[in-house]
């Protein structure tokens, strides 16, 4: 038996440097996963504060319309509906806060409307879409549509 | 139109996320288990003939084996990140399974199984050499210089059990490979159970032939004779291995063409077009039926050593190229069409980019530069052969 053990003992060496390789894969492990990893699913609890610190930069369609309630009357009979302010002015968070302070700029027509009315032929065939160098030759958008209801 | 687009493709599959470097991917991962396999039939399946390989096919699957995983940290946007798959494993991820399959193939089946093979060898080197090499053997040898006849029987089992736990451990490595593939559902290319089967035993078929190519060339470089017995044992296995492989894909093909989804035309068509020189001619006629055939003629007819040794060669070269054609049918194939199958898109490979041609290139020269250290520090060649020569 011990003759055994002294000609299998050189296999205890590999088997010594695996579990070193464990032990060091568990402490770089334990050093870089982030406490409380996978508590409420497979992300780190933090984010949820750290998520919650950033920012509002989004005041809502509500804050527009308080101010904006004729803009809000037009765009709401209209095909513009169901887009909401932002989506078109940006983030005003800091706007609809101190409305003074923070005068937003309008946005540019020339690189807004095309962003979702260029053709492509991916779109569904009922979406109005337009090739803009054909259909306005160049001119603004806002000359002929009402970007807030879109009729001519 | 958007160039190098025919039809109506989805946006988002115009421009093809996986590219030249995913293909190298499996086809690095295959080697790695055709060789393992190799060396097992003379570890487990006692076929002595191929004993001057066996060494030799460890090297191989060890140096393809450390390059496997470079592909796919290339073509990460924050390689660094990928550890996260062994540090926070996601269960669903198929990947994540895939990375430790893979370390335990490095670190339990193939180290283990290199360091009892040349224990002695390492011993002794230790013992022989002198300055920087011997600190790097007497590392080696983990401190023990215990070689005693009974300490390398016991080393002997110990390597067979490795052995025979490694065989299913390279046919999970490679068959997750095609198991990432086969489980895209949502590409009818790529979505098939025999998927994990076809990327195996095509794996085995370009392992085996690498190994032959290697051991032929390593032979002609030392101007030592080639065992015409040990090439053509491995030159027998590669046919058998190559007709279950053939049959397989075949099969698939049938499989496709009788069961006609709503995906057959459209993937028929681009067989018939855009893929009709890498599929047709390179895969099925250059790499599969041409080496198929050179290799039945050898187990039909007997020819002179000479003859034998450049059929040989050319039938292992065409397998490479076949299979890594394979690798590229898949993997760029199942990317050209639109899953609208009304559409499809055009691959061209990038020259000096992070994932272009030279990138690809170094890739696959890497493990043969470690192969090469590999063999100066671990010689693989038998006493035997040194006497031949």
């Amino acid at each position: 038996m011990q003759k055994f053990i002294r000609d299998s003992g050189h296999l205890i060496r590999p088997a010594i440097v695996l579990l070193a390789g464990l032990g060091l894969f568990m402490v770089i492990r334990a050093a870089v996963v982030p406490k409380g990893f996978g508590q409420y699913g497979h992300y780190r609890p933090g984010a949820l504060a750290a998520i919650r610190q950033h920012p509002v930069a989004y005041a809502g369609q509500g804050a527009c319309v308080l101010c904006h309630d004729e803009e809000g009357k037009v765009r709401a009979s209209g095909k513009h509906a169901h887009v909401a302010c932002e989506t078109c002015h940006g983030p005003l968070a800091k706007h609809a806060d101190d409305p003074g302070a923070n005068i937003p700029k309008l946005p540019t027509v020339a690189t807004l409307c095309v962003r979702c009315h260029e053709k492509d032929t991916a779109k569904p065939k009922t979406f109005p879409q337009v090739v803009s160098t054909e259909h306005s030759g160049g001119m603004a958008c806002n000359q002929c549509h009402k970007p807030h209801n879109p009729q001519l | 139109m958007i160039p190098g687009v025919d039809g109506f493709m989805y946006p988002n599959e115009v421009e093809l996320q996986w590219s030249l470097l995913i293909v190298l991917y499996p086809f690095v991962t295959g080697l790695v288990a055709g060789a393992f396999i190799l060396a097992s039939l003379e570890r487990v399946f006692k076929v002595d003939a191929v004993r001057p390989t066996y060494r030799l096919a460890l090297l191989t699957a060890l140096a393809f084996l450390l390059v496997a995983p470079l592909p796919l940290q290339l073509h990460l946007g924050h390689p660094e990140r990928s550890f996260e798959m062994y540090t926070t494993p996601h269960r669903s991820s198929a990947m994540a399974m895939f990375g430790f399959v893979y370390l335990w193939y490095l670190t339990v089946v193939l180290l283990l199984e290199i360091w009892l093979e040349y224990r002695s060898d390492i011993v002794r080197l230790a013992e022989s050499s002198k300055g920087f090499l011997r600190l790097v053997y007497r590392a080696l040898t983990l401190g023990s210089m215990n070689v005693s006849p009974d300490a390398l029987r016991i080393d002997d089992k110990v390597g067979y059990a490795v052995t025979v736990i490694g065989i299913p451990s390279a046919f999970l490595l490679h068959g997750y490979v095609g198991f990432i593939f086969g489980s895209i559902k949502a590409n009818p290319w790529w979505s098939t159970p025999l998927m994990p089967i076809v990327f195996l035993f095509s794996a085995m078929v370009s392992g085996i032939a690498a190994v032959l190519l290697l051991y032929m060339a390593s032979m002609k470089l030392k101007k030592w004779p080639i065992d015409m017995r040990c090439a053509d044992t491995i030159a027998k296995y590669l046919f058998y291995t190559f007709v279950i492989d053939f049959t397989l894909e075949m099969l698939d093909l049938i499989h496709r063409t009788y069961e006609s989804d709503e995906s057959f035309r459209s993937l028929d068509f681009m067989v018939h077009t855009r893929l009709w020189y890498s599929h047709v001619v390179l895969q099925i006629c250059l790499g599969t039926v041409i080496p198929l055939a050179l290799l039945a003629a050898n187990q039909l007819w007997k020819f002179r050593e000479a003859k034998r040794r450049v059929m040989y060669v050319t039938a292992c070269s065409l397998t490479m190229i076949g299979i890594f054609a394979m690798r590229w049918n898949v993997v760029i194939g199942g990317q050209l069409f639109s899953k609208s199958f009304l559409g499809y898109t055009t691959y061209k490979v990038d020259l000096v980019t992070r994932e272009g041609l030279l990138a690809a290139i170094a890739l696959m020269l890497l493990p043969f530069v470690i192969f090469f250290v590999l063999v100066k520090l671990l010689p693989p060649w038998q006493e035997s052969e040194a006497h031949k020569a």
